[in-house]
């Protein structure tokens, strides 16, 4: 299903075409192959850390591109989005098309999955039919073997008469082998045979060489265009013969001719372009059958077992709510330890500033905006935030390696198309549970601009990891409180009403999802394939470190570089009196009114409104509101901020709508920028946070009505 | 030899495929994947509620909504 390397839009391309080379023992090497073939595993294998990629939930925002280094030799690997076909005209082919036909490569490296030959050798034939300068790598041979698969890689060669390299994924001994293979063929330029081309049926067959003989028998690329031509792709074959400096305009007279004698032969449209896919197809199966040897039915070994457990009847959505449980719970308690010794660090970090700027007398208020103010909401910010994200996502990663998220895809895909939306927004919405913004920008994985606009908008509507502490706080406080230390039984009723929660926050995102398709984004849902690959074990290493910079810094950063000044803000509001009062209490008195409809009061909004930046601080501003402090303050315990509350007017009525507030409101700073820069429009930014700040309102609005009825 | 249409298989029934009829969008993916007049499918298995199918295709398994494997002709 693409989810591991697939690039979007066209604005990947300019960039990357780019690339030149600076010196002459400097190649160019396109690395190709289908989704879920290990292609990222061998890009970062050749090219190190030295690279750039974007490798975010399902697709590489733009090709990536690093550098591997063999003796003297430099090659600039350019990693192409993963792709069953160079045919269709879907974005990421025709950025990995586009880059093969005009990137000037000096050869393209095709990785092809060992268990699935057949099908990855249909992407190897297009692209011999656009360059001989292929080297092809049958990788997973340790997972092929296990499924007792076996390929003879010199008859593979000998039938394609290209270079072909076994490898199994990251070892050393496989990179090396791709380099020295690199070095002979690209640098040294040895001859490795006739590579082998697809033969179509003889009446194409004749016009291809008719329109060939025109544009010039001699070059490569010629029988490519010819075929462009045939199927009447006059764009492409003319980007082509400008590259190439092939005499088109002589050509099209004799193409003409020869459309309509397939014409006449009842071969066109539809049938024509489907001879020419099954000529591939079919070759490729030939070449299979004569190299592949393979005993039992793969799939219905090991795979088949865990899918009728993963995905059976009964069994399905059990385990998935019992995976995320437990994601959950480790996140949650896991996160404790290190959030605690994380806020010891950076606030008496602090407490040296302050010292520091006594020492050189800073002015009062320069140090309260800047300290009192930005540094301790950043301090708080990261504290709460990071220790949590670390644990989310390398879990998420897991998931994602050993393959599990395409099942979800699956099992989830039911009630989503009855929203008229695609499946894939299922692990979107899992993406979200770790960070609303990742989970928009995970978005790109979903092809229909309608669908992906569905998904973008509701991805708010599932809390957050900086939701979560919030949704326990409360949990917590209000609904298993029991006076002293918390005890399992009532970790574990907190953990299930939390698990509740999540419950009903997808069911209220499938719910707006379903009102907006028959709104604003009215259509039909749009037909998807997908693949459930094999499962696999992750390579833990690799997983916590690409989940960790990818996702976990990006995060933090973003929503640091809020956080400071909304600090410095609230330091402000609570610092400026006006007639006795803070600004900050002044708010606070005016939203109250609108608070109480909701059952709620005006500090909580004003918190929920101040929290804009992060949901992590929404409780501390609450906090800071009541107790009239003049910065955020830690509350100790979680008995004396319950007392706090019920000061001030807390009932249960007032924590549950808390929390379905904290559920349904505007997104967080991060993920509306993420939208905006995703949707690239104001309209659907503004719609995504309105969305569910009317759910919330409303809700809260009727619970309260229907409460003050009993 | 009988002709039915892709949407109908039970899991563990093997068919031949005969014609692709669904949307071209569509189309053109299952063609990519292999998926050309005479290849065997079979299908492995149904999401828990029913809708979609996971189908055996030339060594791969392949996700397909009922609604387009409808458009699929197979001879079992």
């Amino acid at each position: 299903m693409g989810l591991t390397n697939k690039s979007v839009g066209k604005a990947a391309i300019d960039t990357e075409f780019d690339i030149q080379k600076r010196a002459d023992n400097e190649y160019i090497i396109a690395l190709a192959g289908n989704p879920n073939v290990g292609k990222s595993t061998i890009f970062n294998g050749l090219t190190g850390m030295n690279q750039h990629t974007g490798n975010w939930p399902g697709k590489t925002v733009a090709s990536a591109k690093g550098y591997a280094r063999s003796g003297d030799n430099t090659y600039i690997v350019v990693d192409l989005p993963g792709t069953y076909s160079l045919a269709s005209h879907s974005p990421e082919e025709e950025i990995a098309r586009d880059f093969i036909c005009f990137g000037r490569s000096d050869a393209v490296l095709v990785v092809c999955d060992a268990t699935c030959l057949e099908r990855n050798l249909n992407l190897v034939l297009q692209t011999l039919e656009i360059t001989p300068n292929v080297i092809v790598c049958v990788n997973l041979l340790d997972e092929a073997g296990r499924k007792s698969i076996s390929v003879d890689l010199e008859a593979l060669s000998k039938l394609l008469g290209v270079p072909v390299i076994g490898s199994v994924g990251r070892k050393k001994k496989s990179l090396n082998e791709i380099l020295s293979m690199l070095d002979l063929k690209v640098a040294e330029k040895s001859e490795t045979g006739e590579p082998c081309r697809v033969r179509y049926p003889a009446l194409i067959e004749n016009s291809i060489d008719e329109i060939c003989a025109a544009l010039g028998d001699d070059v490569y690329i010629s029988r490519y265009v010819a075929l462009r031509l045939l199927e009447e792709d006059k764009a492409t074959a003319e980007k082509l013969a400008g590259e190439f400096e092939l005499p088109l305009e002589g050509a099209l007279d004799i193409t003409k001719k020869q459309i309509d004698k397939l014409k006449e032969s009842g071969i066109y449209g539809k049938r024509l372009s489907d001879m020419i896919v099954g000529s591939t197809v079919r070759s490729a199966e030939r070449i299979c059958a004569e190299c592949v040897k393979t005993s039992g039915d793969k799939y219905k070994n090991t795979d088949h077992k865990l899918d009728k457990i993963f995905t059976g009847k009964i069994t399905a959505y059990p385990i998935m709510i019992l995976f995320f449980a437990f994601i959950f719970w480790l996140t949650i308690t896991g996160a404790n330890y290190p959030s605690n010794l994380l806020s010891e660090l950076l606030f008496s970090l602090e407490d040296k500033i302050d010292l520091l700027c006594d020492r050189i007398n800073m002015p009062y208020w320069i140090h309260g905006v800047l300290v009192s103010g930005a540094y301790r909401v950043l301090a708080w910010v990261v504290s709460v935030m990071l220790p949590p994200m670390a644990i989310f996502f390398p879990l998420f990663t897991l998931l994602e390696d050993a393959g599990y998220l395409p099942r979800i895809a699956y099992n989830l895909d039911k009630p989503l198309a009855k929203c008229r939306a695609c499946g894939k927004q299922a692990l979107t919405m899992c993406m979200g549970f770790g960070c609303n913004a990742a989970g928009v920008v995970g978005c790109r994985i979903i092809d229909s601009k309608r669908e992906r606009l569905l998904a973008i908008l509701t991805n708010a509507f599932v809390p957050c990891n900086g939701r979560f502490p919030t949704l326990i706080a409360i949990i917590s406080m209000f609904f298993v409180y029991s006076a002293g230390n918390s005890t399992n039984a009532a970790s574990l009723v907190s953990t299930l009403l939390l698990t509740g929660i999540i419950i009903l926050s997808v069911a209220m995102t499938l719910i707006a999802t379903r009102l907006l398709s028959s709104t604003i984004l009215r259509g039909m849902p749009s037909s998807f394939v997908f693949e459930l690959p094999p499962y696999r074990r992750p390579q833990i290493g690799k997983v916590i470190v690409r989940s960790i910079f990818d996702r976990t810094l990006f995060v933090l950063a973003r929503s640091a570089a809020v956080a400071a000044p909304a600090g410095a803000v609230i330091w402000i509001l609570a610092n400026i009196n006006m007639a006795d009062k803070s600004l900050l209490l002044h708010v606070s008195d005016f939203l109250e009114p609108f608070g109480k409809i909701m059952g709620l009061d005006g500090a909580i909004l004003l918190g929920f409104i101040l929290g804009f930046p992060a949901n992590e601080i929404v409780l501390p501003i609450i906090i800071m509101v009541y107790t009239a402090s003049t910065s955020l303050t830690d509350v100790a315990s979680t008995s004396a901020m319950r007392e706090i509350f019920i000061s001030n007017g807390w009932t249960s009525v007032t924590a549950l709508n808390v929390m379905l507030f904290s559920l349904m409101h505007w997104p967080c700073s991060t993920t509306v920028l993420t939208v905006r820069k995703e949707t690239g429009s104001m309209k659907w930014t503004l719609l995504s946070m309105l969305i569910p700040t009317v759910f919330g309102v409303l809700i809260c609005i009727a619970i309260n009505t229907v409460a003050s009825i009993i | 030899m009988k002709t039915v249409t892709m949407s109908t298989l039970m899991p563990g029934m093997k068919a031949r495929i005969k014609s692709i009829d669904s949307k071209e969008d569509i189309r053109r993916r299952l063609l990519d994947l292999g998926m050309i007049e005479n290849t065997i499918v079979e299908c492995v298995g149904k999401s828990p509620l029913g809708d979609p199918s996971a189908y055996l295709v030339r060594g791969a398994v392949i996700v397909i909504r009922d609604i387009d494997s409808a458009l699929i002709r197979c001879e079992i």
